[in-house]
């Protein structure tokens, strides 16, 4: 049996063993013999296989229409199965015949994050190479980054910038139009087409710009250990790592000019990260966290194209067709089987899987069936820009209702930790005299305190559990903190000039 | 060292509490826990003054720290409820001898009144016979369905004007997973909704436990001393909702906030706007809610008195609209219902209802269920 097959064993993919039988031929062609059964009854030959995966990929792209004919497209790289499989599905697409051809210029982005899974600084080296041979034999330019570098980023990252309103929906016809007109012109005898020089171009500068793990400070490696030490833990570090990795990804699309940003986001993967979110309280934005689109930057836009393949599915195409893929530690490589949320949901969705093969599909399409747009909330199109969570930049989803769980969760808080008003004459808790603060109250030392009170209303519910399993906010890399107290001073300013504001949807130049 | 209790910062902690992980003595538990209930229920505005409420009473811990919690809180606020013990009796040998026995253990110590209906009363059936026409399977299908209405018909009996049952916030945890893993979209819309959610029956339902935490209603029971009978449906090991079951107690056990947060998000789900959504009509037969011509409990009887008792279970819908209309089914589609095989005898005399030769939808039979209740 395929080993490809057994790594990825009970997930996703009912009938995934190529139980044919010899008297049976492709279902597509009906003359080669089949290498492979995809559901119940159809059976594949390899270049039908092919076809069947290629065209799924185009037709993803296609029905959604996120991809305007010779934009920037970032793809994310971790040389993982899933990923690895898009990169080969994107340069398919780019070398087909004009008709069926992807109209987009694609870079790569693989980040190393070597440092925080428990690499030497060899073994990283030694994953680099690979990844570099990888990059290198696509063509395709591409970027190197360490997640040190978070240390350096700009706090404008955390800030949402308004998408480019030139590009609105009904115009996508138009736009291909116009650019096969322009592409036909230039056939005869023009100049070479542009997206070929852009990327030589590009291909150029990157090689020249490649950070190499020689040139990396161990400063900064000390300083992300430190970070990741202070979260207690695993689940918390896994969000951790998430967050500061799509904050990498985001600066580097914005930095080279890439509107958007491909995520190899398996139907498996997305299956599990559901029902993670879901437990972590991230059902406000579990639609944008796994949809195809998700906009929360507003100018750069993540999508998911290989979100209806399932694991098993990939698994027997890279291994069919020899795509290569690295293999990297993750954060947890090491840890028990119940050391995280993350690692929970996966063995239980996996297990489940095995006894309901329809597990995976289901929790996939009941996904599909929640919305990202604050329009289905009620929201009128032309409300003000909904307030973003510091870290993930979804819209809040900390309003507190009446009768609602985070109501009771906030009342349970404060009387647990406060004399209840029968027990206390004067009404008022043992915690405001500073003396007795450390012995009774909380785990809360003077200065993280105050840290973590000024930190927690800018998070939405999710990565406010983040933050509460961390020991020190002081590790956080500096754009976060600063942007934190930005916001903060910004929060006091329209308090203090609430009166005259006409309307909640007043000026708010700094992020909308 | 013992730590000391972080709300009085006087007396030393007795338990830490699952909820919010603080350590707490056992005054400031029981004081805050009764607290909570009571912000829940104001917050939500469950009860209005003059209200009659059946408390949905199953003997286990959670219906019993509620009519506990209801009848102190009732006489510290003055809500001005007329609170009872409603009890389902669902006809299953010795299951409910000792929740039965617990819960008028309760009733004569709390003086609240009580009243027990049967499955026999309301259904014509009990669970035992049902069970010996299905087998060991199956059987929770329809205890659930027969539960849930068993409460409403046994309310309007009493003339309560509410129900209030002992769901807590880890039974909406299991829910909210149990509905993504199933797909059930129409539940969750439904779990989204926030406040006092209007039941399905047409007696309003209210839940004012529902953010309290197991182990915190166990931990209350234990230092209040209130004696409860703890059992699981003797139907039920099989029922999907023990996977829910199960992964909720893993995820408790890494991250103890996770039976909050997955309330959370089932609070915040949002659906698309442009999904359809089953439509919810009423019962023609018996006035409870449903998304076809008859509820889910007249489908399961129907099954019941033809003989073929998995008619309301399952995806049957072209079956049972081919029954409907008046066709006759044939050998194998009989037997996929659950009709005994060719040949093999009929385990239990019933009445095999001609097929399709009335008006009504499910041809003639009779109108079964409570006829003395207006439904
Ligand atoms: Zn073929
Ligand atoms: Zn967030
Ligand atoms: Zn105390
Ligand atoms: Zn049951
Ligand atoms: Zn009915």
């Amino acid at each position: 049996m395929c080993q490809a097959q057994e790594q990825y064993g009970g997930c996703g993919w009912p009938q995934g063993r190529p139980r044919v039988g010899c008297a049976q031929k492709c279902m597509k062609c009906k003359e080669a013999s089949p290498v492979l059964v995809i559901r119940v009854g159809d059976a594949f030959c390899k270049a039908c296989f092919r076809e069947y995966f290629v065209h799924k990929f185009r037709a993803m792209l296609g029905k959604n229409r996120a991809i305007y004919p010779g934009e920037k497209v970032l793809l994310a790289l971790s040389g993982g199965p899933a990923s690895s499989s898009m990169l080969r599905q994107v340069q398919e697409g780019l070398s087909r015949e004009t008709a069926k051809k992807l109209r987009f210029i694609p870079g790569i982005i693989y980040i190393d994050e070597g440092a925080v899974c428990g690499q030497s600084l060899a073994e990283r080296a030694e994953t680099l190479l690979q990844m570099e041979t990888i990059l290198q034999a696509s063509g395709f330019p591409y970027h190197l980054a360490h997640l040190e570098e978070v240390f350096d980023l700009p706090s404008s990252i955390l800030q949402h910038v308004p998408h480019n309103p030139a590009g609105p929906k009904n115009s996508y016809k138009e736009a291909v139009e116009g650019f096969i007109r322009q592409q036909r012109q230039e056939e005869g005898g023009g100049p070479p087409l542009p997206e070929r020089h852009i990327q030589e171009k590009l291909a150029e500068f990157c090689m020249q710009d490649v950070p190499r793990t020689e040139g990396l400070a161990t400063v900064q490696t000390e300083q992300l250990i430190q970070l990741f030490g202070s979260v207690k833990t695993l689940t918390a570090k896994e969000e951790l790592l998430q967050t500061l990795r799509n904050h990498l990804i985001l600066h580097t699309a914005r930095a080279q000019g890439y509107s958007k940003v491909m995520m190899g986001d398996s139907c498996t993967r997305l299956a599990v990260k559901l029902l993670t979110n879901l437990s972590l309280g991230r059902g406000a934005s579990l639609a944008m966290d796994t949809g195809f689109s998700d906009d929360r930057h507003g100018d750069v836009v993540v999508v998911r194209p290989m979100r209806e393949y399932a694991a098993k599915e990939i698994a027997f195409y890279n291994h069919l067709f020899g795509v290569p893929t690295v293999f990297t530690p993750a954060l947890d490589t090491k840890a028990l089987e119940k050391a995280s949320i993350h690692r929970v949901i996966e063995r239980f969705l996996y297990g489940l899987q095995a006894e309901f093969p329809s597990t995976v599909s289901t929790v996939y399409r009941t996904g599909e069936k929640l919305s990202a747009t604050p329009g289905d909330a009620g929201l009128a199109p032309g409300a003000a820009e909904p307030e973003r969570c510091l870290l993930c930049s979804c819209a809040l989803d900390t309003n507190v209702e009446d009768g609602s769980a985070l109501q009771a969760i906030l009342v349970s808080e404060q009387l647990s930790q406060q004399r209840l008003p029968a027990a206390s004459p004067a009404g008022r808790g043992c915690c405001q005299g500073a003396e007795e603060q450390r012995g009774c109250c909380t785990n809360t030392t003077a200065p993280g305190a105050d840290a973590r009170a000024d930190f927690l209303p800018l998070l939405c519910y999710g990565c406010r559990l983040t933050i509460k399993d961390m020991t020190c906010l002081e590790s956080l890399p500096l754009y976060v903190r600063s942007e934190a107290e930005r916001r903060k001073r910004r929060a006091l300013m329209k308090l203090e000039i609430q009166e005259f504001l006409l309307e909640d949807e007043a000026v708010n130049p700094g992020e909308s | 060292m013992p730590a000391t209790c972080s709300a009085c910062c006087a007396s030393p902690a007795a338990l830490r509490r699952p909820k919010t992980g603080h350590a707490l003595c056992r005054a400031c538990f029981l004081a805050a826990f009764e607290e909570e209930t009571h912000r829940a229920i104001v917050a939500g505005r469950l009860f209005r003054p003059g209200e009659t409420v059946a408390i949905g009473a199953s003997g286990g811990k959670d219906s019993t720290v509620l009519a506990h919690l209801l009848q102190l809180l009732d006489q510290r606020h003055g809500y001005g409820l007329r609170l009872l013990l409603l009890s389902v009796d669902e006809g299953i040998a010795g299951y409910r001898d000792a929740s039965l026995a617990a819960v008028r253990r309760h009733h004569r110590r709390s003086g609240l009144p009580l009243h027990v209906v049967s499955y026999r009363q309301l259904y014509g059936w009990s669970m035992d016979r049902i069970a010996r026409h299905l087998g060991p399977r199956n059987n929770c299908t329809f205890c659930g369905v027969f539960r849930r209405q068993a409460l409403d018909r046994g309310a309007l009996l009493m003339g309560a004007d509410k129900i209030a049952t002992g769901h807590n916030a880890d039974d909406v945890a299991e829910t909210v997973l149990m509905n993504f893993l199933r797909g059930d979209v129409g539940r969750l819309r439904r779990g989204a909704g926030v406040g006092p959610a209007g039941g399905e029956g047409a007696v309003p339902r209210c839940k004012p436990l529902r953010h309290a935490y197991e182990k915190e209603i166990v931990l209350y029971a234990y230092f209040q001393g209130l004696d409860y009978f703890s059992t699981e449906c003797v139907y039920a090991p099989q029922a999907y909702r023990g996977y829910a079951r199960a992964l909720l107690k893993d995820l408790e056990a890494v991250r103890p906030s996770s039976v909050a947060d997955l309330g959370h998000s089932g609070e915040r789900l949002l659906l698309r706007s442009d999904l359809r959504m089953p439509s919810r009509g009423t019962c023609q037969r018996c006035g409870y809610v449903a998304s076809q011509t008859l509820c889910k409990a007249c489908v399961l009887l129907e099954g019941l008195d033809r003989g073929l008792p998995k008619l309301g279970i399952g995806k049957h819908r072209r079956l049972r609209d081919k029954l409907r209309d008046g066709q006759p089914l044939t050998q194998e589609e009989l037997r996929h219902l659950g009709a005994p095989a060719e040949g093999e005898p009929p385990e239990e005399q019933e009445p095999q209802g001609e097929l399709g030769t009335d008006k009504e939808p499910w041809g003639r039979r009779e109108l079964r269920g409570p006829q003395d209740l207006n439904f």
